[in-house]
Formats: C-alpha cells, sequence, structure tokens
C-alpha cells in the first residue's frame, strides 16, 4: 500500500476581510521528498506554514499531513512533525539542554537524554549545552533550533528560513547538515527560503508563490529552463516583476 | 494519559527552570503576600491595642481574609503570568505547535499557579503565625477546602483573563494583575456579606469567594463548619470554571481563525 503523502493540499484558502491571503493552493509533497516554497514578502508562504501547522484555519480547503486530517487531527499530525524558524525563539533564559528537554517531554520522546546526546553530537552542541540559549550567536542558536525541530524524529519537517541571518560557512554547514540528514532519515521537508541559491541546492521541487497562489511548479532546472534563466534567482524576478527573458534582456540592455 | 501527562509535565518543567536559574523570581512571588501579611497585622495589631484584647477575634477576621484572599490573587496571577511568560519569551509558536492540547496547557498551567500560589502564601502564613500569633490553620482542616474553593476561582477569573488576551493581544496584559482586584469589594473579604446595599449583595452571593469568607467567618467566630456557603463556593467555582473555559476554549478557535496566534505578542 502506498503510504499518505507527507502533506496533500486541496484548495487551500485564507481570507483576511477582503484580503485573500492564500487563494485555492494544491500541492502534494510526497514523503521523503525536499521542495521550496518561494515567494516575495506577502506572497503568502508564512499563512501557507501556519495553515499547515493548524496555528491557522484555513477559510475554505483541507490539509491532510502524513494522513490526518488537519481540521479533525491535527494532534496526532503533531506529534509527527515539526518546525523551525528564527523568527520564532525558544525561551532565553532556560539553558540548550533545558530547552531540548522542554519539547523532548512535549513530544513524549521516548529516552529523551539518549536522542538528545545524539542530536548534541550531530549538531554540534554539546559546548553549549548548559548555556542559556539567549547567549548564543545565531550560528548557535539556528543549530539549537534544528536540535528542537528534530528532537522527535519528525517524518515531515517545515522550515522558514532556516539559514536566514547566517554567515555564509554557517548557512554552508546548515545546509550540508540537512543534505546529510534528508538523505539518512528520509524525512520530508518544506523549505520556506529567500535564499535561491539554497532552494537550488536542497530542492527537488520547488512551489513559485504570488500572491496566494502557485503561480509556476517544477524543479530549479525545469523552471529555469522554462523561463530561459541561468538561475533560480532570476526565475524568480520573472516572476515578481512580471517580466519574461526577453524583456528582461531588454531592460538590461537600455539600463 | 501517560503521554498527556508527561505534556504536562513539559510545560510544567519549561517553567521551574526559569525559577530554578532565578532567585529573584522566586523571592518577587513572596513579597506581596509577606507585604500584605505585615500591614494588615499592625493594623490589627492597633485595633487589637485599642480592644485591649490581644486575642481579638476581629483581629484573626482580618488577617485570615489577607491571607486566604491572596490564595486567589496568587492563583489568579500565577496562571495568566505563566502564560504570558510564554508570550514574552516569543516561545507561544512552539508551543502551539506542538502535541501540546489545549486542555493539557491549561492543566499546566493549573500546575504552576497552584505551586506559585504555595510558595508566595505559605511563607506568609508562617510569619502571620511567628509575628502575630494568629494561625490560619486553628480553623480546622476546613481551611484547605477554603484554600481550594479559592484556588478553583483564581482559575476560572485566569481562563476568563487569558481569553481576553488570546482575544486583544498584548493590550489585555493589565487585567492579569488588575481584575481580581476589582472583585474585593464584592468578595466581603473583610466584612460580612450583610453589610453590603441590597442589590450588591445579589453581586456578592454569585462570587464563590464571598461565601468562602462568610465560612472563614462562621469558622473563626463560632467555631462551626459552614455547609451551605462551602457548597456554594463550591458549586459557584464550578459553574464559572465551566462558562468561562467555554470562553477560554471559544477564543482560543477564535485566534486560530483570525491567526491571532501568529501576533499575539505584538
Amino acid at each position: 500500500m502506498t503510504p499518505d503523502p507527507a502533506i496533500r493540499a486541496e484548495g487551500l484558502t485564507k481570507r483576511y476581510g477582503d484580503t485573500l491571503a492564500v487563494d485555492g493552493l494544491s500541492f502534494v509533497l510526497p514523503r521523503g521528498a525536499t521542495w521550496g516554497l518561494l515567494g516575495g514578502n506577502g506572497a503568502g508562504k508564512s499563512t501557507t506554514i501556519a495553515m499547515l501547522l493548524g496555528l491557522l484555519v484555513p477559510s475554505a480547503g483541507r490539509v491532510t499531513v502524513l494522513g490526518h486530517d488537519m481540521a479533525r487531527d491535527r494532534f496526532a499530525a503533531l506529534a509527527r512533525m515539526n518546525f523551525s524558524s528564527p523568527y520564532v525563539a525558544l525561551p532565553h533564559r532556560l539553558s540548550v539542554a533545558e530547552n531540548l528537554r522542554v519539547y523532548a517531554h512535549l513530544y513524549d520522546v521516548p529516552r529523551a537524554g539518549t536522542r538528545i546526546a545524539e542530536l548534541a553530537e550531530a549538531l554540534q552542541l554539546n559546548e553549549i549545552l548548559d548555556r542559556p540559549a539567549g547567549q548564543l550567536s545565531a550560528g548557535q542558536k539556528t543549530r539549537v533550533a534544528l536540535a528542537k525541530a528534530l528532537v522527535n524524529r519528525p517524518e515531515l519537517l517545515l522550515l522558514d528560513e532556516p539559514t536566514a541571518s547566517l554567515d555564509p560557512d554557517t548557512g554552508d554547514w546548515v545546509r550540508s547538515w540537512l543534505e546529510r540528514y534528508q538523505a539518512e532519515s528520509g524525512c520530508a521537508i518544506l523549505l520556506a527560503s529567500h535564499n535561491m541559491a539554497e532552494v537550488e541546492r536542497l530542492c527537488g521541487h520547488v512551489l513559485m508563490m504570488k500572491r496566494g497562489r502557485i503561480v509556476d511548479q517544477g524543479s530549479p532546472a525545469d523552471l529555469a529552463a522554462r523561463f530561459g534563466r541561468d538561475n533560480l534567482e532570476d526565475v524568480f524576478l520573472d516572476i515578481a516583476r512580471n517580466r519574461s527573458a526577453a524583456g528582461a534582456k531588454i531592460g538590461e540592455s537600455t539600463a | 494519559m501517560r503521554a498527556s501527562l508527561r505534556r504536562v509535565w513539559g510545560l510544567c518543567y519549561r517553567h521551574l527552570a526559569l525559577y530554578r536559574r532565578s532567585w529573584p523570581r522566586l523571592l518577587e512571588l513572596m513579597y506581596w503576600p509577606i507585604l500584605q501579611m505585615l500591614v494588615w497585622g499592625f493594623v490589627t495589631a492597633y485595633l487589637a491595642g485599642l480592644q485591649q484584647n490581644t486575642a481579638s477575634v476581629a483581629a484573626g477576621i482580618l488577617l485570615g481574609g489577607v491571607l486566604l484572599w491572596e490564595v486567589a490573587l496568587r492563583s489568579q496571577m500565577g496562571f495568566a503570568i505563566t502564560f504570558l511568560e510564554e508570550i514574552w519569551s516569543r516561545n507561544l509558536g512552539h508551543i502551539f505547535v506542538s502535541p501540546l492540547r489545549p486542555g493539557e496547557l491549561v492543566a499546566g498551567l493549573m500546575t504552576m499557579a497552584t505551586l506559585r500560589m504555595l510558595v508566595g502564601v505559605l511563607p506568609a502564613v508562617a510569619l502571620a503565625w511567628a509575628l502575630y500569633g494568629f494561625g490560619l490553620f486553628r480553623m480546622g482542616p476546613v481551611v484547605v477546602l477554603f484554600f481550594a474553593a479559592l484556588m478553583l476561582m483564581g482559575w476560572a477569573v485566569a481562563l476568563g483573563v487569558t481569553a481576553m488576551i488570546l482575544r486583544h493581544g498584548a493590550g489585555a496584559e493589565p487585567l492579569a494583575w488588575s481584575v481580581l482586584f476589582g472583585l474585593t469589594p464584592f468578595a466581603c473579604v473583610f466584612y460580612p456579606l450583610s453589610t453590603l446595599p441590597v442589590a450588591l449583595q445579589w453581586v456578592a452571593q454569585a462570587i464563590p469567594a464571598a461565601h468562602v469568607f462568610e465560612g472563614m467567618r462562621a469558622a473563626l467566630t463560632e467555631g462551626r463548619i459552614d455547609g451551605y456557603h462551602l457548597g456554594m463556593a463550591f458549586g459557584l467555582d464550578l459553574l464559572w470554571l465551566l462558562v468561562l473555559g467555554r470562553v477560554f476554549r471559544a477564543q482560543f478557535e477564535a485566534a486560530r481563525r483570525s491567526g491571532a496566534l501568529l501576533t499575539i505578542g505584538e
């Protein structure tokens, strides 16, 4: 029997008064795949992620995560998934180890001590386990946030700009680590990012969002080929600015 | 069940770790109950002196009222402030996308409120005995029931306050400190219910604390347990918890629809 996909979104819509933040989004993220969710500010990425996490109730449409309907059975799904974002903090006054223990309890992780030790080893946290989370550098905070997101061995990981504000070296370390982890664990990942190089490197498939809709999708190479571009960044700009490759060339030559 | 208890413990552990790291936070819990007890203790000592009767019953009623009212205040504040701690640390997003159910969140907040109340009130009770010779527990085991009834009322009010915070965000935070003080005149902490004008007596009758304090006065002055007031206190507690629990649940779901859970700390 084919396992349920990691995410199945059908006609997902979110309306705030007259504003349509997400408009009829439909996609199926298969198990074990890494997909990117791209779009400019206000495209609807964060709203979409909030609905996938059950933080926000859709105005219309349906989401199932790992076979669980998020409208009726979200806690069963939440136990099997996790989330990381630099915009949601961990308690600053608690040490790294205490923070991880809190989430090991909340996710009912068996043998929590062993799991935390494994994560500390894998994400190079051993030296900072006793330090308050508020005293960490941006890179250290990102690694701790990843450890929190992996504490329950999630089958689905939602990452919102995981390398935002990191220096290139640390960002590259995190990307390499995520590649390795995904290959080893078979976990599905949905990655929202503004870093096009990161998306090209990590994602096999990309959903391009604009004004709450998916306006295009495909592998980074397919999208670049379809738009006549060399990279995803130019595709992103074409979509954001409603321009074609030819139009862009004219614009560039007359600039 | 085991998983559910573990999630509740996870929430409590997060807050206990916070207190373990910060003795000023612990001290703050004790500060106001002790201060209140000292002020009212001296007032009652003065009044008792005027009456040439250091073992005045009035003294006991005032001090008993202060100490028991602190149970309700600290329970309500403990619940609401523990919730606010999650907002202030910008951790609410992680909490709400974890498998912690709303009922488990409430159970964790109630547990923390109880611990905070005990840490705050018990030293004041001990000091009242040491400084003024007033033993709250001389009323007998019924004092445990008074504690319980006031705790339940504090939690019920806190559910309402937390619902307001979910609806109105940071603008409703001051309610966490102020709302129960507004009920003090009708709770009949320091005077019998019959002292109030008749119209206000109806208001007081609907407040669990007013029945607890009527019961406390019966225990201190007549040495008897007033079953009617005790029953009314617990009955009203149940009603308040049911109504305000539903309000909390409704506001939580409304916040999920409106997106308020994403912006609550802003």
